[in-house]
Order: structure tokens, then C-alpha cells, then sequence
């Protein structure tokens, strides 16, 4: 009974994460495409894109990068926009605290954002689920977005050659990170902090290498959080 | 860009790394310790306080017009936010706002 629920839960994870193919495919694309386009070899695009799988940061380092900023301003640009993934991590700690220590482990190597977004929608619904099949749900979403993920960046960074300069490709990373950020807009304490963001960036724009990037990010998120300790939880 | 292979591996490696630990801090310990509410409040924000001082300058003062502001950058920007944001649909945002871009530029040149 238990390893048939196991089984039908990796299939259930696997069908509830498809849809996200339709999110990474496009953007993984645009990564690769990029990321060879600025100068990165393809094993190297590759290898980031596998290593780190976060679409919003691999881009916030490649912006610093072809800005020529130092490395420890390049890395810390990636991490900061990775921060959000600790919320995620602390989430899903009671539903999968109870897995053994390598699977936990293997877990956070996939812990993007349409996987927690997934998981805990479905963690909740089912609170008595048993914790094998938490961990093989979990697996069953993770694994098309990521495959899809990897598979575009190839195509995106070998297909990336054939496109002309005049095309401004480098315009779809700010579109992209707009598109990314519009739908998570809901509330008076998010737009504060994207006005702070935007605002405090321009305003220190003289500051060398970018280091108003992250001024502009702790200023805005203290906005942020600020709006809602005020406002009370939302 | 110009970095050694060196210094791309760096940063790779390093952002693999951090990234990782970032994932794994709360599922490698033990169950549901939690992190103290106002840095959970913080960092509830962090998407919206990094991306926004990244993308203004790229939109206002591209690199590759040379620094100079280009309407159709602009108006392609506000396009794709206003429709991510009434749609929630980052995919329609994207290629909206590409579409955008593309007119504006055919038009205002």
C-alpha cells in the first residue's frame, strides 16, 4: 500500500510540475543565448546553468559581468537574488525535516521556485501524506522543470551564434526580470520596495562597480518590510 | 565582458556553493527551527528590492546605445510590467513586451 502511494505521489509531483516546462524552456533559452552571446564558452554556460539552476541570479551575474565589475560584486549579485530561497528552505522544513539526510540534501540542490511553489501547495492539502511520499512528490516536480531548464540553456547557448547584433538581445533580460517580478506584485509593502529599489539605484548610480545595487537592495527591502510590519501581516 | 577563465570559474563555483547553502540551510537541520520573523520579513523582499535596481539602469541607459536613454526601451518595460502584473503570466509578459520593443523601435526610427 505504502510503495503504491510512493509511486502514484512521484507521478502526481511529475504531472503538477509539467507546466513549468512552459516557464523554464523560454527563459533558459534566453540564458543561454546570453550568456554565449557576452563572452561565457558553452561548457562554462553550462556548468552554471547545472551548478546553480536559478534563472533570476545567472542573469544578475552576467549583467555585473558584462558591466566588467569585480568578482566578489558579481557573486554577491547572484546570492542576493538568491536570498529568497532560505524562505523556501525554512518552509519546507517541517514537511521534510523527518527524510533521511541525503535525500534533504539532494532535495536543496532542486529547491527552485515553481518546486516549493508546487510542494507546499500540496504539503498542505495533505497533511497526513507519509513523509516517503512527501520526498518522492517532491522529486516527481522538480524533475521537468529542471530537465527543461538544462535542455534550453544547450539549445539557447548553441543556437546563440546565428542571431544578428542589431536584434539587442540584451534587452530580454530586463524584460524577463520584469515579466518575472510583475505577477508578484500584490501588495503596497512589494511596490514600496520596488519603488525604493528603483529610486535609491538611480539616485547612487555614480557609486563604482555597481555597489548602488546593493544599497538600492537593502534600503528597498527594509522598505518592504517596514510597509508590512506596519500594515500587519498580510 | 573580460574575465579570465579563471575568474568565470570563480564565479560559478562560488555561486554554486552559496547558493546551495542557501537552499540547504533549513532542510539540513533538523525539522522546523525557524528563523527569527523580521529577517523572514526582509528577505520576503529580496526579489523585489534586488531586481528593480538591476533593471533600471539597463532600461534607462543601455549599454548597448552607449549610455544614451531609448524611448522604446521604456515604453517596452512599462508594456511588459503592466501586462506581467494584470496577467500574472510571466511567458505573455515576455513576449509582450518583446513585441512591444520591437514596434517602438520599428516606429520611433
Amino acid at each position: 500500500m505504502t510503495s503504491s502511494t510512493d509511486k502514484t505521489a512521484f507521478w502526481r509531483g511529475f504531472r503538477d510540475g509539467m507546466p513549468f516546462i512552459l516557464a523554464a524552456g523560454p527563459f533558459g533559452l534566453v540564458f543561454g543565448l546570453v550568456a554565449t552571446e557576452a563572452g561565457m564558452k558553452l561548457y562554462e554556460t553550462m556548468a552554471m546553468t547545472i551548478l546553480v539552476i536559478g534563472g533570476a541570479s545567472q542573469f544578475a551575474a552576467l549583467a555585473q559581468m558584462q558591466q566588467q565589475a569585480p568578482l566578489v560584486l558579481v557573486i554577491a549579485a547572484g546570492l542576493l537574488v538568491n536570498m529568497r530561497m532560505a524562505i523556501y528552505s525554512a518552509a519546507l522544513a517541517p514537511h521534510l525535516g523527518p527524510a533521511p539526510f541525503w535525500k534533504r540534501a539532494f532535495a536543496a540542490y532542486m529547491l527552485v521556485d515553481n518546486v516549493y511553489i508546487t510542494a507546499i501547495a500540496d504539503y498542505t492539502k495533505r497533511p497526513d501524506a507519509p513523509i516517503s511520499a512527501r520526498m518522492r512528490y517532491f522529486f516527481g516536480t522538480a524533475l521537468p522543470a529542471c530537465t527543461a531548464w538544462y535542455l534550453s540553456t544547450l539549445i539557447g547557448a548553441m543556437a546563440g551564434r546565428a542571431i544578428p547584433e542589431s536584434w539587442q538581445l540584451d534587452f530580454i533580460v530586463p524584460i524577463a526580470f520584469i515579466a518575472l517580478l510583475a505577477p508578484m506584485l500584490r501588495t503596497l509593502a512589494h511596490l514600496t520596495a520596488v519603488m525604493t529599489s528603483v529610486v535609491v539605484a538611480l539616485l547612487l548610480a555614480w557609486m563604482p562597480y555597481n555597489t548602488e545595487l546593493l544599497v538600492a537592495a537593502l534600503a528597498a527591502m527594509a522598505a518592504g518590510a517596514e510597509v508590512e510590519r506596519r500594515r500587519g501581516a498580510q | 565582458m573580460n574575465y579570465s577563465a579563471a575568474e568565470i570559474w570563480t564565479v560559478i563555483l562560488a555561486m554554486a556553493v552559496g547558493t546551495y547553502l542557501i537552499r540547504f540551510s533549513f532542510l539540513g537541520l533538523i525539522g522546523g527551527r525557524r528563523m527569527p520573523d523580521w529577517l523572514l520579513r526582509h528577505l520576503r523582499y529580496a526579489p523585489h528590492a534586488v531586481l528593480p535596481a538591476m533593471v533600471a539602469p539597463m532600461v534607462l541607459s543601455p549599454v548597448a546605445e552607449g549610455g544614451s536613454a531609448d524611448p522604446a526601451r521604456i515604453i517596452a518595460a512599462l508594456g511588459c510590467g503592466l501586462l506581467g502584473w494584470a496577467t500574472k503570466n510571466t511567458l505573455l509578459a515576455i513576449l509582450g513586451g518583446l513585441i512591444i520593443f520591437a514596434l517602438a523601435t520599428l516606429i520611433l526610427r
